[in-house]
């Protein structure tokens, strides 16, 4: 250290111009201060932020979800519970009765989108503050997962469509 | 109403308007302090705390914060020594606002009295000339030895810390009162060094007198302040009055990383808010020292105080009405001059970090301490040889 460092006080101007320098700019550009006030305004976050999940629909209204537990063996937090019965629809053979994720297990991992053959979930809601005031508050079902029932907001546009494969386009 | 009446009466009145303003100052300086910190470090803010709708930019969690300090509970730890322990807050919280007693903020001004009315005229050199009249001094009490009295007020303040600190019967709040009690030993040293040389310069401890001396200026341009003629001690002086408040980057009392809130740690309620409030007032009484030693004082810049009078006197007609008028306009400098040094406090907190325990000893006696003698044997030297020649 040099000896106008040693004596400090010169080091102490320089920082006091810095916090200064920021006062005046934050006070005369008020809106573009970094912070935001968080619960009225959200951070646009990008679009591929893995978020809440959420189970797609066919046209006809029926989930995607086939019930072939390829998400919930993916799955590494173990926190994808599916009961399949049989479907109504003549070309597919199974649907999720039951379709759970307990978000306290969730690491947000990804890979259930991953797996999925039929692109029937996808975490692309831009959730990212899941609350709760009970445990069972955060274990979400079928009707909660399924597109506009009972969950915040309405989707984001399909701006990232995936191939559906092994599904005809009528379907 | 004769002489005395009236001295009694503007006495009283000292008296309850001075400690009232410092205590109605102490919520806007913890606004100052939560609003600029923020701003500073590009946050917005508290400003949640809506009075019909209107957040007020925060003003209204001032009131929440009173509300909640009235009625929280006040909590006596088992191990606390009671009487001690209840006392403590109190032993902070008065010579913080004792030491400002002396501090004046603004000229003796002139009261016109049936004994003695105070006249005024224009002489033939165009000055104001002013007969009569009550000398009342412009602060709470006007003593000789006004800033032994500041200092040794001030620095009753640490026995309160140390005996919070001793009382409270816990590990915390014990160092937290050792540490006080020697930083405080080491700091008041420089304080009063520092102010030395001040002392020897206007050859008076009378805080009035200091600050009338400081009225001229330099070539009609710098105005002629402390600062100027004694810059080290300044400097000194600062450092030395951030110590004694116990401010960052000093506030190793209650370095909350370390000690969790350090003498306060077992203090609730009002009985905290008391510590809190102490803290901010002995930052103003600081400041007001601060500005009465070194920046001149109640002086309006350019203007003495019988330039000034005479200016009002011409404008307004009347040599009561001026007077006046020109200790509000010196009050208003006074005020301005300190609140610049609040703001430094706050400024400073937000910049710099906490120092270590022994770095801050060893800028106390290895680099302060020093620098204060030399400070004091050059100007006395200097004066001497002004004296001689």
């Amino acid at each position: 250290m040099n000896l106008t460092v040693r004596i400090y006080f010169f080091e102490i101007l320089k920082g006091l111009r810095i916090t200064i320098r920021h006062l005046f700019r934050n006070l005369l550009n008020w809106d573009e201060m970094p912070t935001i006030e968080y619960p009225d305004e959200q951070r646009k976050i990008p679009l591929r932020t893995r978020g809440l999940h959420r189970l797609l629909q066919r046209p006809d209204g029926e989930p995607r979800c086939v019930a072939c537990m390829m998400c919930a063996t993916a799955c590494p937090a173990n926190c994808i519970t599916i009961e399949a019965k049989e479907s109504d629809n003549s070309q597919v053979e199974k649907m999720p009765e039951k379709f759970d994720i307990d978000l306290l297990r969730c690491v947000f991992c990804g890979y259930c989108e991953e797996a999925c053959p039929c692109d029937a979930i996808r975490m692309d809601t831009g959730v990212y503050s899941i609350t709760g005031y009970r445990r069972k508050d955060m274990v979400i079902g079928i009707d909660k997962l399924l597109a506009g029932k009972g969950m915040p907001g309405s989707w984001p546009d399909d701006l990232l469509p995936k191939t559906l494969p092994g599904l005809k386009s009528s379907l | 109403m004769t002489d005395l009446q009236i001295q009694i009466l503007t006495s009283l009145v000292k008296v309850i308007a001075v400690p009232l303003t410092l205590f109605t100052l102490v919520p806007v300086m913890v606004w100052v302090e939560r609003r600029g910190s923020a701003v500073i470090q590009d946050r917005r803010g508290p400003n949640r705390a809506p009075v019909f709708g209107f957040t007020l930019f925060g003003f209204p969690h001032l009131a929440a914060d009173a509300i909640k300090f009235f009625t929280k509970e006040s909590f006596t730890p088992a191990n606390a020594s009671r009487l001690l322990y209840t006392l403590a807050p109190t032993m902070v919280l008065i010579p913080s606002i004792v030491a400002f007693a002396v501090i004046p903020f603004a000229d003796d001004i002139l009261l016109s009295t049936s004994a003695s009315p105070l006249v005024g005229s224009l002489g033939a050199d165009g000055a104001l000339q002013l007969g009569g009249g009550l000398v009342i001094p412009m602060a709470v009490a006007r003593l000789d030895g006004g800033l032994l009295f500041a200092f040794a007020v001030g620095s009753l303040g640490v026995l309160g810390i140390i005996v919070a600190g001793w009382s409270s019967g816990s590990k915390y709040p014990l160092i937290s009162a050792v540490r006080t009690a020697s930083q405080m030993v080491s700091y008041e040293l420089i304080l009063g060094l520092s102010a030395l040389g001040i002392v020897v310069v206007y050859q008076s401890l009378e805080p009035n007198a200091i600050a009338q001396n400081q009225g001229t200026t330099f070539l009609d341009i710098i105005p002629k302040w402390g600062i100027l003629i004694q810059p080290l001690a300044f400097v000194l002086f600062l450092v030395a009055g951030f110590a004694e408040c116990n401010r960052n980057p000093f506030d190793l009392p209650e370095s909350e990383s370390e000690l969790v809130a350090g003498y306060h740690t077992e203090y609730s309620g009002m009985k905290f808010s008391m510590f809190f409030m102490a803290e901010y007032i002995a930052m103003m009484t600081m400041s007001g020292l601060i500005v009465t030693l070194f920046i001149g004082g109640w002086q309006v810049p350019w203007f003495s105080t019988d330039a000034l009078r005479t200016i009002l006197f011409k404008i307004l007609g009347s040599a009561q009405i001026a007077v006046l008028a020109t200790a509000v306009c010196q009050l208003f400098w006074f005020a301005l001059k300190s609140a610049f040094f609040l703001w430094l406090f706050v400024w400073v907190r937000w910049t710099l970090p906490r120092f270590r325990y022994d770095q801050l000893m060893d800028l106390s006696w290895k680099v302060l301490l020093p620098l204060g003698i030399l400070n004091l044997t050059v100007t006395t030297f200097i004066l001497g040889l002004l004296a001689f020649a």
